[in-house]
């Protein structure tokens, strides 16, 4: 369980990117986050794992407040924590297999990392991530021959790899087509779910969020506007977070034939 | 109709032409005025006499002095040793330095990366002949000597272009390889160096493939090589011998561009 | 699911040497180059020992540089070197641009092509000081025949660089002007010129940098410049004068990399 007190982020610039920021995200609960552009999505992500130092407030992963740790503390709650980016961040000139240890970095001494020197069970565990993403052909490829939907599989690997407590991911399907898109966040939904993991995710397309988040949380110029069900999200509710727009318009392209409930099993759907 | 894409200079303001004059015209008043002072001292008879010498020495150097050779053989490999070694030396020492002037990847910007950029300038500026005069001063010719002057040349250069390229990095990876909590040694290992590892390779045989050249002189300060015949050779005007040591520089020189040239292309 | 039972060990495939003979072969060969190029090293190490108190008052005559002993001397290298610099770096520009564009197989015929390449090959192929020597034998002594030896590696440096990036060009802005009717001479003008003069800038001043730390090098041989002043130094043991060149010598350079990165941003 996440809890996020009063988070506020002030950049050197000048920039207020979040102000007073609270909410809480139970076990097993997906959380989709949107709002405009500039809005402070990525920086409230990044200020859960420390990418970016928090200005003030408290962010606390099952009881421990992550904002004041440091060194070796912080090393041990990022890694409870999975991250997923919107460009994949693979490293690319090491293999898929190296990019899916790596989210054990956090667990094993240097020299060993440093020698490829995993145990079993890490291995292991490895392999049964990359067929439940469907990539088991790909593990000695490298990462930089891959599609961009194989690199995001590959990346959620590597967060899962970490047996996170919670799952922070941003924009994963920004620069996908959209029945990618929807394996993606298919992918991610069940993941969450066999594992009661939480999750927020950052996401522009607000159907996609509807559709597979079971809560929603709209960011305005770094302040909560909207926190409530998928179904909650009406016409003025959005024009509260993005201003005006023809949003009936954009509803009526949205394909009627999609169920609203991702199914859980099939995770390697569509390969 | 000629119209082509319209040169800059048409938008010039009289200002700006006037600066441009002004700026090429004080350069070539600097350079003549830098020719004049350089030559006050020139014995123009000598430069005139400069045909004649050339065509006396040319004469003397052919043909060249196949026998030789066999003398040249353990002189060719101690060069080639002292190019090698020296160029596994600098790298050894640039790796670090290089870290710690990339301004993402220095403990501290404000005492560590000065110091590291005054080592890479230190050892820009001075020529590996002048190191091995130094060297040969202090702890006597020989290889070593040879050795090491390369070795404190190849820092600077080495370092330079590789705290470069860790410059460029993507940020993104290693944002990535941090979040899932590497230290900051696991970091390097699986961020940053896979995304320089190219790079590296391209600029240690780039550095080697310029060593070869530099070694075959140094002997002419006593640190071992190709050089140190050269000089023997000068001093007793064996301008046959010295044409053969210069085909020798020759082809050693066209050998270390091709190698270079084929390891580049494999690692990139 | 099923419960499958995955493999617990992963080894990362090689990524270079794929062939396990050959990759096998390389590793050994190189292992034994190893032993046998630092075998080739005789050291002598009651000499190193001897040299550490030299190193040591080399260290300080750094440290605590004397430049009034021998000021007169110092400058006098200073001047011949500074003034070296700048007539040999314009005069390579010079010469270097035709030969660049002669070089550059998009725009010169094959002849011509065949003549330039030839001579930045040999250009590039010997070290400076090897040039220095044969020009001193044929000019004499003093910074005439250095203005020569630095002259003559710009060609080298320059030609090739820019040829390399007139073949580069934008192949369309070219053929739009040659599609105007505009002669070679136009086409030079209109098309090439403007794509490859801020490199040209910053080349140039590249080779001013070069051009200065050579200059005190090829002293060494009698080419005129500080080089000279500091083998002396040297061989007189006066490390604290030969300290006071060198610090000189890295502030210029460092000045010399400070304005060039100013000029440049100012051409572009
Ligand atoms: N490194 C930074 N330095 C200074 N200001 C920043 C930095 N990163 C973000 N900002 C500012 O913080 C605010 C929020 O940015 P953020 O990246 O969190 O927005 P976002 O909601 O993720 O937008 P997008 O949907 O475009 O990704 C913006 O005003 C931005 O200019
Ligand atoms: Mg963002």
């Amino acid at each position: 369980m996440l809890e996020l007190d009063r988070l506020s982020k002030t950049y050197a610039t000048g920039d207020t990117a979040l102000s007073q920021v609270s909410f809480e995200v139970p076990a097993g609960q997906v959380v989709g986050l949107i709002g405009p552009s500039g809005a402070g999505k990525s920086t409230l992500i990044r200020c859960i794992n420390r990418l970016v130092e928090p200005s003030g407030g408290k962010v606390i992963l099952s009881g421990t407040n992550l904002v004041t740790l440091r060194g070796n503390a912080l090393r041990r709650a990022r890694r409870r924590i999975g991250m997923i980016f919107q460009e994949y961040a693979l490293v690319e000139r090491l293999t898929v297999m190296e990019n899916v240890l790596s989210g054990r970095l956090g667990y094993v001494p240097a020299w060993r990392s440093f020698l490829r020197r995993y145990s079993p069970e890490d291995v292991a565990k490895a392999f049964s991530l990359l067929e439940q993403v469907g990539l088991s052909d790909h593990f000695n490829k490298r990462a930089d021959a891959l599609s961009g939907g194989q690199r995001q599989r590959v990346g959620i690997a590597r967060a899962l790899e970490q047996d996170p407590e919670l799952l922070l991911v941003d924009e994963p399907t920004a620069s996908l087509d959209p029945k990618t898109s929807r394996q993606i966040m298919r992918l991610i939904g069940s993941a969450c779910r066999k594992r009661n993991l939480p999750a927020i995710i950052n996401i522009h397309d607000v159907l996609l969020a509807q559709q597979f988040t079971d809560r929603i949380i709209g960011l305005k110029a770094g302040e909560v506007v909207f926190d409530g069900k998928p179904e909650a999200l009406t016409d003025q509710v959005l024009t509260r977070i993005y201003g005006d727009e023809d949003w009936t318009r954009m509803r009526g392209e949205e394909n009627a034939g999609e169920e609203s409930q991702p199914p859980t099993v099939d995770l390697a759907e569509g390969l | 109709m000629t119209s082509t894409s319209a040169p800059v200079w048409h938008y010039r303001t009289p200002k700006q032409t006037l600066l441009r004059w002004l700026g090429w015209f004080s350069l070539v008043a600097l350079t003549v005025f830098s020719w004049q002072l350089m030559n006050e001292n020139t014995i123009w008879a000598f430069v005139s006499d400069a045909p004649e010498q050339a065509a006396d020495i040319g004469d003397r150097m052919f043909p060249p002095a196949w026998g030789y050779t066999g003398q040249l053989w353990q002189p060719l490999w101690d060069t080639i040793n002292i190019a090698t070694l020296g160029t596994l030396l600098g790298v050894l020492f640039a790796v670090p330095v290089a870290f710690l002037a990339a301004s993402n990847t220095t403990p501290s910007t404000r005492f560590v990366r000065p110091l590291a950029l005054l080592v890479i300038v230190a050892s820009r500026s001075i020529n590996s002949l002048i190191w091995a005069l130094l060297l040969v001063a202090i702890i006597g010719p020989g290889l070593l000597a040879g050795i090491i002057a390369i070795g404190l040349r190849s820092i600077g250069f080495v370092a330079k272009l590789l705290y470069e390229a860790i410059e460029e990095i993507d940020t993104s990876q290693v944002e990535a390889v941090r979040a899932t909590g590497a230290s900051g040694a696991q970091v390097i290992d699986y961020a940053i160096v896979p995304q320089i590892l190219p790079a590296f390779w391209g600029i240690s045989v780039f550095r080697w493939d310029i060593n070869i050249r530099e070694s075959t002189i140094l002997g002419l300060v006593g640190a071992g090589g190709l050089g140190i015949q050269l000089n023997a050779s000068l001093a007793t005007l064996a301008w046959n011998q010295v044409a053969m040591i210069f085909v020798v520089i020759l082809f050693t020189v066209v050998v270390s561009e091709w190698v270079s040239a084929k390891v580049r292309q494999a690692v990139i | 699911m099923a419960v499958q039972s995955y493999p617990g060990r992963w080894k990362r495939p090689p990524v270079l040497l794929t062939n396990p003979f050959w990759r096998r072969a390389i590793y050994t060969g190189a292992l034994v180059y190893l032993v046998l190029a630092l075998q080739s090293v005789e050291i002598d190490w009651q000499r190193v020992w001897l040299g550490l108190d030299r190193g040591w008052k080399f260290i300080e005559g750094f440290l605590v540089p004397d430049f009034t002993t021998r000021w007169r001397d110092i400058r006098e290298g200073l001047v011949e070197s500074l003034t070296m610099t700048l007539t040999s770096t314009v005069a390579g520009i010079l010469v270097s641009v035709p030969i660049g564009i002669g070089a550059a197989r998009n725009l010169a015929p094959a002849p011509i092509y065949l003549v330039c390449r030839s001579i930045i090959t040999l250009s590039r192929s010997f070290q400076e000081v090897i040039i220095a020597i044969l020009l001193v034998a044929m000019f004499g002594f003093g910074p005439f025949a250095g203005f020569l030896t630095l002259s003559f590696a710009t060609i080298g440096f320059l030609s090739k660089l820019l040829a390399e990036d007139i073949e580069e060009c934008d192949r369309s802005q070219i053929e739009a002007i040659r599609a105007t009717g505009a002669g070679w001479w136009q086409v030079v003008n209109y098309a090439v010129q403007p794509q490859v003069m801020p490199r040209l800038v910053g080349l140039s001043l590249y080779r001013l940098d070069i051009n200065f730390r050579e200059s005190a090098v090829i002293g060494i041989v009698g080419a005129g410049g500080i080089g000279a002043t500091l083998n002396t130094a040297i061989d007189r043991y006066e490390y604290d004068s030969a300290g006071a060149i060198l610090i000189i010598i890295i502030a210029i350079v460092l000045v010399v990399e400070y304005s060039s990165s100013w000029i440049r941003r100012w051409v572009q």
